[in-house]
């Protein structure tokens, strides 16, 4: 717990820069709805204001600042806003028994959280799977190595809609398997590169003495590889899973999709409810710190069993 | 008396970017049962090289090397030696035991088994009550200690040395000849030992092998007269010096200072 302080003091900093900028960032909205409420505003009409620094509008109309910090379409919601609207469609809800209600953040984090871990485990294993074709094989090396590569050069927002059309012309049905590729894709990527390395790490002369034991290629994957590597996969899992959860999210985005954490960030942007979105953002953001928080309890179980250090 | 290690004419040459290096040139030697053989020479003698040859890691280029009778290569699939290196290279996420187990796992000895073997070595090199303690756990001749557990798990009758106490204090290293010693005498094994160290080669040896560097090769072999039993201070004896003279003269005689 000693790494509380330093995590909760960043916390505040960050609560502090955001509540200080919610001000010039509503000041405007807040401005024309005083304007639109018989207020005398300096310069009249928003039209003029446009070209007015927000800096100066706030020294001049001091009295309708505060007003930026209670809109109900802020262009920046404040903290405690994002709370309330995030406490309301999740631990609100739960409690009057609506939690699986289309209105829910709980059910649209689950309908991500499943696509999610499907990606996770289907580029998991694809991630060690080719990392282990890689180490034992130079063809392998040579030929799947530059295309891992070249594949994250390649935008995923591009590539999702046609990853959506491409299976649901192959005749897949709903957006749960598409969703699952995409995640995939983009967390395949950093298990690959962290098992190659963990499946080197073991010195010559560590895979020398397996020789001298006439250990067979199985023998010294099992007993010297693949543990030498396990520190490796923890730490690419946790990468491994943040990218899945973005790349579900991402899927969800361009795809049309109506349930899922994208789909709410979508709908908030098109319907012009930053609450939405910002709401969504967070509990996006809280599932993933759930996920990798998880994973870091796995290792510490993992790694004290394999005598680590502690 | 049969030869358990037998080289005749052996030369190997690596192919680097710099051209051939001849790192074992004509190699004759031979080990009997029982033996305990030291190679001593500087840095690129081909001291270490020999001892993987032995050991099937390196492949001679010419000449014969036959080791119980058979090809390098055989003897290792019957599992004919124990190898220790330098670096005691224990698996830092097992136990000391799980690591001795290792060449007895990979050998699929049954479980009692193990643990009797475990239990034996390590009474054998003095670690009794370590066995659950992780490597990090255990000082660096410990370590050691433990790596040559390892190679007496299983039962092979040769046992490979490549500077095994070189990392350690000279303290050390002292009472880790001294146990050395004990164990071969409890053991009978025919070992072959690498070392920088003369007083260590002396000490330790039935046989001492002189090597000297480009082409690596055997510039003088001394066997010696020292009894069996040898207390620390043995070193303190003119036979001891005479011999360590003698050893100290073939290494300067094959040293070229430029």
């Amino acid at each position: 717990m000693r790494n509380l302080l330093p995590i909760l003091t960043v916390l505040v900093a960050l609560m502090l820069i955001w509540q200080l900028a919610v001000a010039p960032m509503n000041i405007r909205g807040a401005l024309d709805i005083a304007e639109r409420g018989g207020a005398e505003i300096v310069p009249e009409g928003s039209v003029d204001r446009r070209s007015v620094s927000v800096w100066r509008l706030m020294a001049q109309n001091s009295d309708h600042v505060s007003m930026g910090y209670d809109l109900d379409r802020p262009r920046l919601p404040t903290p405690t806003q994002v709370g309330q609207e995030l406490w309301k469609t999740t631990g609100a809800m739960a409690i009057k028994g609506r939690a699986w209600s289309k209105r829910s953040l709980i059910y649209h984090s689950w309908i991500t959280l499943q696509s999610t871990l499907w990606g996770f485990f289907l580029g998991t294993s694809l991630g060690i799977i080719g990392a282990v074709a890689i180490v034992y094989s130079r063809t392998a090396q040579l030929s799947l190595m530059p295309w891992a590569i070249i594949s994250q050069t390649i935008p995923i927002v591009a590539l999702a809609p046609m990853i959506i059309v491409v299976s649901s012309q192959v005749g897949v049905e709903g957006r749960g398997l598409p969703k699952a590729i995409i995640s995939a894709y983009l967390c395949f990527f950093p298990v690959l590169v962290s098992m190659v390395k963990g499946l080197r790490a073991p010195e010559i002369s560590q895979l020398d003495l397996l020789k001298t034991y006439d250990a067979s290629g199985l023998q010294s994957f099992l007993k010297l590889r693949l543990p030498a590597s396990l520190p490796f996969l923890f730490t690419s899992l946790k990468v491994g899973i943040a990218a899945a959860l973005v790349g579900t999210i991402v899927g969800e985005l361009p795809t049309g999709a109506i349930s899922g954490l994208g789909a709410r960030i979508l709908i908030g942007d098109q319907f012009g409810t930053p609450l939405a979105i910002w709401s969504a953002l967070f509990a996006a953001a809280i599932l993933a710190g759930l996920l990798v928080t998880l994973l870091d309890l796995v290792q510490r179980v993992a790694l004290r069993h394999t005598g680590a250090p502690t | 008396m049969s030869s358990v290690i037998s080289a005749q004419d052996l030369n190997l040459t690596f192919q680097t970017n710099d051209g051939p290096v001849h790192a074992l040139s004509d190699v004759q030697l031979e080990i009997g049962k029982g033996d305990f053989v030291s190679f001593i020479g500087p840095s690129g003698c081909g001291k270490t090289t020999f001892l993987r040859c032995v050991a099937a890691l390196e492949t001679p280029t010419s000449g014969t090397l036959t080791v119980n009778g058979m090809s390098p290569d055989e003897a290792r699939r019957q599992r004919a030696y124990g190898y220790v290196f330098q670096h005691a290279g224990l698996y830092p996420w097992r136990t000391i035991g799980a690591n001795i187990r290792l060449p007895l796992e990979i050998m699929g000895y049954a479980k009692s088994e193990m643990a009797d073997r475990v239990q034996r070595v390590l009474k054998m090199v003095d670690l009794e009550g370590f066995e659950k303690k992780y490597p990090w756990q255990l000082s660096g001749g410990m370590q050691q200690r433990a790596s040559i557990a390892r190679a007496l798990a299983f039962d092979a009758d040769i046992l490979l040395m490549d500077e095994p106490f070189g990392a350690l204090d000279e303290i050390v290293r002292d009472h880790l000849n001294q146990q050395l010693l004990e164990l071969w005498a409890k053991t009978g094994k025919t070992i072959a030992f690498v070392t920088h160290s003369i007083p260590e080669a002396v000490y330790l040896s039935t046989k001492i092998v002189v090597m000297s560097p480009r082409p690596g090769r055997i510039t003088d072999i001394i066997e010696s007269p020292l009894p069996k039993e040898r207390p620390l201070d043995i070193r303190e004896t003119p036979e001891f010096l005479s011999i360590a003279n003698r050893v100290r003269e073939g290494l300067r005689a094959g040293h070229s200072y430029d």
